[in-house]
């Protein structure tokens, strides 16, 4: 077993790992997606070691380009509020479940390392993952698919918009307070509309 | 050559932590990046089987398509926080009842 790769191997897991759990730990989301961010990195490097050094590239450009930056943006437009307060109802019943979540992934686990040894990893092509074999793929056997993916995105983009414009929630959202609200309240409402 | 259940095993462990975090935490944000979490750990599973099968490029073709549709999945679900937090002032997820009684 070559030593260099199995070093990198296991520096890269382990920094995967130590990514994930600090993204579920940290009270701040700022540095949950911090935790994302070295989560990506170690797994496009995870890639690049299997061969798939089209889907590491696109890893860091989606991910680590796109997805991390949003969710900065959210964080930092919503401001001091993005950290929850903290509370304590429901800790058990959430903790069980999680902790009922952990048992199963760990006796699922356990099958996986007691099941038998693969065979030795086959010797792939020299244009294997890269992006010319990838293309010819990906525009052959899943053209379909890849053009479904586009529509999605496009009526993703539509819909994000859609919600996060706000302006017909803004006019529910004063009409059900109008309902609700008590009557000290609501005429300064009406008055601002 | 890292024999290929390590992979599999690491993407199992990512998996269970993105489950746990999404099971325990009730910050909305943190949620979404535990549903990023697992799906990553999905992707390294995919491209992993796929190493072990060389002849075809199906495991990398589909980890592709995952990576589309989770862009889309957290345009949406951001969106969707950003509504939450206009109705509610919070991004605690237990704030979104709307739909209680």
């Amino acid at each position: 077993m070559n030593p260099i790769g199995l070093a990198y191997f296991y520096a890269c897991a382990a920094l995967a790992v130590f990514g994930a759990v600090t993204t579920i730990w940290a009270r701040n989301p700022i540095r949950a997606a911090m935790g994302l961010l070295l989560m990506i990195l170690s797994i496009a490097g995870l890639f690049l070691a299997l061969h798939a050094q089209f889907l590491a590239v696109i890893q860091l450009i989606v991910y680590a380009g796109a997805i991390v930056v949003l969710f900065l943006f959210v964080i930092m437009l919503l401001g001091p509020s993005a950290v929850a307060p903290r509370d304590q109802r429901g800790l058990y019943t959430r903790i069980f479940g999680g902790g009922l979540f952990a048992i199963s992934a760990a006796s699922a686990l356990f099958l996986v390392v007691r099941g038998g040894r693969l065979a030795a990893l086959p010797n792939p092509g020299h244009d294997f993952g890269g992006i010319d074999a990838f293309g010819r793929v990906l525009f052959s056997d899943g053209i379909v698919p890849f053009e479904l993916s586009s529509a999605l995105l496009m009526i993703a983009v539509i819909g994000a918009v859609a919600v996060a414009r706000g302006k017909q929630i803004d006019k529910t959202g004063t009409a059900a307070n109008a309902i609700t609200a008590s009557p000290a309240t609501s005429p300064t409402e009406q008055g601002e509309e | 050559m890292i024999p290929h259940e390590h992979y599999v095993i690491l993407s199992a462990i990512l998996f269970s932590i993105g489950g746990i975090g999404f099971l325990v935490r009730r910050n909305v944000l943190i949620n979404l990046m535990s549903i990023e979490i697992m799906l990553n750990a999905v992707n390294l599973a995919l491209v992993a089987f796929n190493r072990a099968r060389p002849e075809g490029h199906g495991g990398q073709m589909f980890a592709f398509f995952i990576i589309a549709a989770e862009a889309a999945e957290v345009a949406v679900g951001l969106a969707i926080v950003l509504a939450l937090y206009r109705l509610k002032r919070s991004v605690r997820s237990d704030e979104a009842d709307l739909l209680k009684n």
